[in-house]
């Protein structure tokens, strides 16, 4: 043992209400390395990630930075151990200006407007990070905040930086670049660590990873270089992947799902929707890619009624639905999975029955009560057909697992039959079988005639899935891909606004 | 109408003006750093009552002063107590300090209703500048607590735009999150704000039965704190177009008591609405035009934050 562990993690646990996140996991960091720490969603990253950062105290197990034991109480005694981190959402404010955001927190008394903002321009220059420190947050682009989030660490001197799944917002380009930084830094003996589920990255960025799988770690700081990516994919999954086949070719029927013209506003009241035309076919699964924010959310609202529509139409199955109610759409035929399930897919604290007749439990009325047994079969037909695993159907949904949370959805949605399904995000956060069974229902819709828009920011499931792909940046469709004979570096540069395909 | 009702009228604007704009001060703090506290007019009648009353034992209006705004500080702390730190709906904590406030004040003076004022605080003397036309009986001729208005305004917008201090508390009315992570304490935060519009209340309410009525009668704020509440946000959430809401409302207010002078024939009863059906009509405008525009209030007003939530 010569130099201690920049980052020692030993035998962590961390429980919340009804899961385990963390079951005695384990990290060794060296100093001046890029190490990947991998898992499939809810494998317990970002738990472990928040214990190192003082946002969540441990249950139990012990935390060494740089050789010495620490414990930490809250963010800023993280921060003074000289550990930053980049989160997921990231932890910016809004309104605030470059420069204020990097400053926030360690700043002197005074704070001259001028002098921080040309501070922080020349830190970003030494690392080679591009922003302007005067323009609000609000204002820039998902890989631009990320930058931001870095200076922030930067601005605090932190020795060891942890990126939670820094590329799931950037555009291949961005999440280059962002490698170039990280080696930066890495290079100047700081350490980062560095969670991902995409192995390509892991691959291509890290020096050493280590694996998590339900919380515990299950291999640690594997060389990079020494280890092939199917090992890695396969020590995250526990068994051999699942994966869907490419649904076969299929004639498509009439337009059931028109768009023309469509402006839609976000919540700043900016137009994040524009001159948006399409057209879904029955039994036509068409894919949306694009890098997060670019408009898919509120196109998605837009459709579904619960965003209203400066311009442009909307026509479901023939009806001119364009300012139409909701539940006129699903009356219409329209089906849709949010892609926030738990806030506006479901209501938490709801029973599983309530949650699954939310939708129609007009049917299951007489006179103007709703029947007991008839909203218990209508629920029961649901949980069977779509194979939901459920406690008792009258406890709140709060306790099931996200894939079956979703399931509960999906099936919600389609036991209404709908001739159109907008699915946004629909897979997103599930484990690997929850995002098989979906995709799954996903194509036997298609069989079944509905047509399918699938908003997803996961291109190896939309390239899988769709008959065609559309690229969205900024609000608009800027590229449309035949998704077997598509270059994903032509889809990534279409992504990042760049060329049309 | 004469000059010298005109002269008037302002002077007492601006005397209206500086109660209202301390109120809507601690107000603007409080919810700058994502509080609302609706228990202004709880907090205002509580440094009326107590301030009257200090002033009636002691003699000192200066004390008075004092005691009310840490009277109002710590009762506004129980707003914080609840929504701060408990994560309380603050609504509905805010409405019940405004209730428990108005009933603990009409109780704890009553003995003092009808007693005229121990001390008040006199104009400050300004010399010469007085008697400058115009300007000098409506700027020169104040109680001490207008230009301690003034000062609080210049300070708290120093403060909010130029210090750390300033920027962590704005940020923990944006996104309390941001503000934890950095390394700020969002619960210190909240309650040094809320404790502060609790102060600035409090004054507001001294000044009250310290100058401009001087004396306590239960119900002595009438509603003066909701017009607070309306100011921050006719101001925007900014102190200096707070200060102009406060003079105009302040103007309304002193034009309540003048208009029958002015030979209006109007019930009085009907007059005493004026400056409430106004702000009524200023929030209704407000809201109307924000509906197709960003909003300025703070992000997270209104937002319990708890670390550990997911």
């Amino acid at each position: 043992m010569s130099t201690p562990f920049a980052v020692d993690l030993i035998d962590i646990w961390k429980r919340f209400p009804g899961v385990v996140a963390n079951a005695g996991a384990t990290l060794q960091v060296k100093q001046g390395s890029i190490h990947a720490v991998l898992g499939e969603n809810g494998a317990g990253k970002s738990t472990l990630m928040n214990v190192l950062a003082g946002m969540y105290r441990p249950d139990s197990g012990e935390i060494r930075i740089g050789g010495s034991q620490f414990w930490f109480r809250s963010p800023s005694d993280a921060l003074a151990a000289g550990i930053g981190m980049v989160h997921q959402e990231f932890k910016l404010v809004p309104s605030f200006t470059v420069a204020e955001n990097v400053v926030l927190g360690s700043a002197d008394r005074i704070i001259r407007r001028s002098s921080i903002e040309s501070q922080v321009e020349a830190l970003a220059k030494q690392f080679g990070l591009n922003i302007d420190p005067a323009r609000p947050v609000w204002q820039l682009s998902m890989g631009e905040r990320q930058r931001v989030e870095i200076l922030k660490t930067l601005w605090r001197n932190a020795q060891i930086l942890i990126m939670d799944e820094p590329t799931a917002v950037l555009t291949p380009g961005e999440a280059e670049e962002l490698g170039s930084v990280l080696r930066e830094m890495a290079n100047t003996g700081r350490s980062v660590i560095f969670i991902s589920h995409k192995l390509h990255e892991v691959k291509e960025f890290s020096d050493e990873a280590t694996v998590l799988r339900e919380g515990k770690t299950v291999a640690a700081s594997l060389r990079v270089e020494d280890t092939d990516t199917s090992k890695l994919a396969g020590l995250m999954v526990g068994s051999s992947p699942v994966t869907t086949d490419r649904p076969p070719d299929r004639e498509h029927g009439p337009s059931l799902l028109e768009v023309r013209g469509l402006e839609a506003l976000d919540d700043r009241y900016l137009s994040a929707v524009r001159d948006f035309n399409l057209d879904v076919h029955s039994g036509e699964i068409v894919g949306i890619a694009g890098v997060s924010g670019n408009g898919q959310r509120e196109l998605a609202q837009a459709i579904a009624g619960l965003r209203p529509v400066k311009s442009g139409t909307i026509t479901i199955n023939g009806d001119d639905l364009t300012h139409a109610l909701p539940v006129e759409r699903f009356r219409a035929g329209l089906g849709y999975v949010p892609e926030d399930r738990l806030g506006v897919g479901l209501a938490p604290r709801l029973s599983v029955i309530e949650n699954a007749i939310l939708r129609n439990y007009k049917q299951l009325r007489q006179g103007p009560l709703l029947v007991e047994e008839k909203m218990s079969t209508y629920c029961e037909d649901i949980v069977n057909k779509f194979g939901v695993r459920t406690g008792p159907l009258n406890e709140p949904i709060a306790g099931l697992s996200g894939g079956n949370l979703q399931r509960l959805l999906v099936g919600r949605e389609l036991s209404g039959e709908p001739k159109v399904l907008v699915a946004a995000q629909p897979t997103r956060g599930l484990d690997v079988q929850g995002v098989k069974a979906i995709q799954d229902l996903l194509v036997a819709e298609r069989a079944a005639g509905v047509a399918v828009l699938l908003i997803s920011e996961d291109l190896d499931e939309l390239l899988t899935l769709s008959d065609r792909l559309l690229v969205m940046h900024s609000g608009k469709i800027v590229g449309e891909f035949d998704p077997v004979n598509a270059e994903r570096q032509d889809i990534g540069a279409a992504m990042a606004g760049g060329a049309q395909g | 109408m004469s000059e010298a009702s005109m002269i008037g009228l302002l002077t007492a604007a601006v005397s209206f003006g500086a109660l209202l704009y301390l109120a809507a001060l601690g107000e603007l703090i409080s919810e700058k750093a994502g509080i609302l506290n609706l228990g202004v007019e709880g907090m205002m009648a509580m440094g009326a009552v107590t301030g009257f009353m200090v002033a009636l034992e002691t003699e000192n209006a200066w004390l008075a002063l004092i005691v009310a705004m840490l009277v109002g500080a710590l009762f506004a702390l129980i707003h914080g107590l609840f929504t701060v730190v408990l994560g309380a709906e603050q609504v509905v904590s805010g409405l019940s300090l405004t209730i428990l406030g108005l009933g603990l004040a009409a109780f704890v003076g009553k003995n003092a209703v009808g007693r005229p004022p121990g001390a008040v605080l006199a104009p400050v003397d300004w010399g010469g500048l007085s008697d400058i036309p115009w300007v000098g009986p409506i700027l020169f001729s104040q109680s001490p607590i207008v230009y301690f208005a003034i000062f609080c305004g210049v300070v708290t917008s120093f403060v909010l735009t130029r210090t750390s201090t300033g920027l962590a508390l704005r940020g923990a009315g944006e996104s309390a999150s941001t503000v934890d992570a950095s390394g700020h304490s969002v619960v210190q935060l909240r309650l040094g704000a809320v404790a502060m519009g609790g102060a600035l209340a409090g004054a507001a309410g001294a000044y009250l039965t310290l100058c401009l009525t001087p004396q306590w009668t239960e119900g002595v704020t009438a509603g003066r704190g909701w017009i607070a509440v309306a100011l921050v946000i006719f101001g925007a959430w900014r102190p200096g177009r707070c200060a102009i809401g406060a003079l105009l409302f302040g103007g309304l207010l002193a034009l309540k008591t003048r208009l029958q002078t002015f030979g209006v024939d109007l019930s009085p009863i009907l007059l005493s609405m004026i400056p409430y059906v106004l702000t009524i009509g200023v929030l209704i405008v407000i809201s109307i035009r924000a509906r197709n525009r960003p909003s300025s209030s703070p992000a997270a007003l209104g937002q319990a934050y708890r670390r550990e939530e997911r």
